[in-house]
């Protein structure tokens, strides 16, 4: 491999961005096993409580303790985030190679259905989802229904790298060396398209996330099952707002908005990177 | 010739397109686990209403051929077709019975126009400005701050964004109205002066983003062109950077935006609809929550149905404006 030097810029956000996610995957995947009591069940704390040492960000209406809702919150959010945006790399990179690679009738039919899932709104349909399958979705539904809508992102951009590798030199002494095309596409074309995918990957993370919130502060997310929009449901239904209880809506919104800057920082941090390697 | 050739290919693929949402929007219901027609049967059980079973039959009838659900699976979906392209009927509002649905979707659709086109515009004037002063002087402590705070905004969704502005503007400050609530003859001073107090927050909640969008990538694209041999003669030559900056490096700058923007415009209207529920403002988005919330199933097909259609029209008509623009497409 030929060693080369990251452009000063991408190196820090994606240094910033990284820092921010560590905190939150500390706060999401490690600290809800630490849970003294279930936070999703009703008056295990008393009511309405303003910070303190034994509720680091004071309690609901309900009687559950914010911090622990919020840790388990951020669990389900970030799952959903991973999952969705691991299935959607996994079929676009596969989509994107397939119609750029192949060509003909194939990347025809294929850039349609990318072309057309992009055009088509996705909130309206989980929004007819939602209402058809008695107001609530469950996370798995959502998952699957974003993976559908998301996979032509990475689709796209891996079909444009995979179009101009075609062309490339070394492609075609690779073709003509005698080498297997799954070869090729293995061991020439992947790297290039590994970065570029990385970066999606992480916005389709953020975008994840954004659209199952988007449907839970609606409240047509799961009740059952905490998510950072869910929060956000509860604490504006029993009124968080007009009883001037700002950290219960606060705290989800702060996490939220920091989740997205990290988010954002690391898949820029990326995409600047995958450039400055395609220059070099 | 090849010009007309393009526009043939992009209206084909627009109708396949809108023929392809059309479909998903038409058997979703179809596969979902509940009835639509039990479901309106059951709420008006539920509010009290006596009914005997012939006249639980006839109200199930008349349902099934007020939802278009009535015929095979293949009738169901010529008639589906047939009404919202030939007629753009979606039948009547079974909640504000016996108002047609188009006409309450005509009454809602300028709002989230006028939302939408509005905040964009402010916030394309806007983010070109900075962006292009930002990334002609880079290293300045400025540009640098402008540029920072546009990452720290861009990533957030409008709807947080919208509740951030509502905590800081309607509860801890409350200078600007909680929901939207219109009053005054239309079109008359009072009526016009509300309408714009009550669009103010949920419109800087779209224009922060996109403005925190546009300087991003104007800034990058500045940054690069500065470096380019036009630019360098247009300095050469002497003239001022005001005049630089509009006439060689602006329109280099925005073409490759207007491509982004028609890329974006389904995710700012799933943006927009969320802000709009949740300040009340009475637009699609609003409409959409309220056939939801009241079960109104042909408001629900209507309005979901329009909103497809009106984001790939809206794509449309940017990648149809986008060869106008930009005069190395426009000269083939």
């Amino acid at each position: 491999m030929r060693s080369f030097k990251l452009p000063k810029i991408g190196s820090f956000r994606l240094g910033l961005g990284l820092a921010l996610l560590a905190i939150f995957v500390v706060l999401g995947l490690i600290l809800p096993w630490f849970a003294p009591v279930n936070p999703l069940t009703w008056y295990k704390s008393p009511r309405n409580q303003g910070p303190s040492l034994h509720h680091l960000l004071g309690t609901t209406n309900l009687g559950q303790d914010i911090f622990w809702l919020l840790t388990w919150a951020l669990q389900n959010s970030l799952i959903l985030g991973l999952t969705v945006a691991f299935f959607s790399t996994l079929i676009g990179v596969f989509a994107g190679l397939a119609a750029g690679y192949s060509g003909g009738w194939l990347d025809r039919v294929l850039s349609f259905f990318m072309d057309a899932l992009l055009c088509i709104p996705s909130l309206p349909i989980l929004i007819l989802l939602a209402a058809l399958f008695g107001g609530q979705l469950s996370l798995p539904i959502v998952g699957v229904a974003l993976v559908l809508f998301n996979w032509p992102y990475p689709g796209r951009q891996v079909r444009a790298v995979a179009l101009t590798m075609r062309e490339r030199e070394f492609i075609n002494v690779a073709w003509f060396s005698g080498e297997s095309r799954l070869k090729i596409l293995g061991r020439h074309i992947f790297p290039y398209i590994a970065g570029w995918s990385a970066a999606n990957f992480i916005n389709t993370v953020l975008v994840g996330i954004a659209t199952e919130t988007s449907l839970a502060v609606i409240g047509l997310s799961s009740a059952q099952q905490a998510t950072i929009g869910t929060m956000i449901y509860w604490a504006l239904k029993y009124q968080a707002l007009l009883a001037q209880r700002y950290l219960w809506v606060g705290a989800p919104v702060l996490a939220i908005v920091l989740m997205f800057i990290s988010l954002f920082l690391i898949s820029s941090g990326l995409a600047i990177r995958s450039a400055a390697r395609r220059i070099g | 010739m090849r010009l007309l050739g393009q526009i043939a290919t992009r209206l084909i693929s627009y109708i396949l397109v809108i023929a392809f949402g059309l479909t998903v929007v038409f058997f979703v219901p179809r596969f979902a686990p509940n009835d639509p027609v039990e479901a309106m049967l059951a709420k008006v059980s539920s509010q009290g209403a006596y009914m005997d079973a012939a006249q639980a039959d006839a109200l199930r009838a008349s349902l099934t051929d007020a939802f278009g659900l009535k015929g095979s699976l293949l009738t169901q979906y010529w008639n589906f077709v047939k009404r919202i392209v030939l007629t753009g009927d979606f039948g009547p509002s079974l909640a504000m019975y016996p108002t047609p649905v188009s006409q309450l979707i005509a009454q809602a659709l300028p709002w989230t126009f006028g939302l939408l086109l509005s905040s964009t515009l402010i916030a394309w004037v806007l983010g070109n400005f900075v962006g292009l002063w930002a990334g002609w002087r880079p290293n300045r402590a400025s540009s640098r701050i402008m540029e920072g705070l546009a990452i720290l905004v861009y990533p957030i969704p409008y709807y947080i964004l919208a509740l951030v502005l509502s905590i800081l503007f309607s509860y801890i400050w409350p200078i600007f109205p909680l929901t939207a609530s219109v009053h005054g003859a239309p079109w008359s001073f009072a009526f016009i002066k509300s309408v714009i107090w009550n669009s103010i927050l949920p419109a800087l909640s779209i224009v922060l983003v996109v403005f925190g969008w546009w300087v991003i990538s104007v800034k990058a694209q500045t940054t690069q062109l500065a470096e380019e041999e036009f630019v360098r003669y247009a300095r050469l030559k002497g003239l001022g950077d005001g005049r630089i900056l509009t006439r060689y490096v602006l329109p280099n700058a925005i073409l490759p935006q207007i491509t982004f923007l028609a890329l974006q415009i389904g995710l700012m209207f799933n943006g927009s609809i969320v802000t709009e529920i949740l300040f009340e403002y009475p637009g699609l988005g609003h409409l959409i929550y309220m056939a939801v919330i009241q079960g109104d199933y042909n408001l629900l097909m209507g309005t979901i149905s329009l909103s497809i259609i009106a984001v790939a029209t809206a794509t449309m008509i940017i990648d149809l404006i986008y060869p106008l623009l930009d005069p190395r497409i426009r000269a083939r």
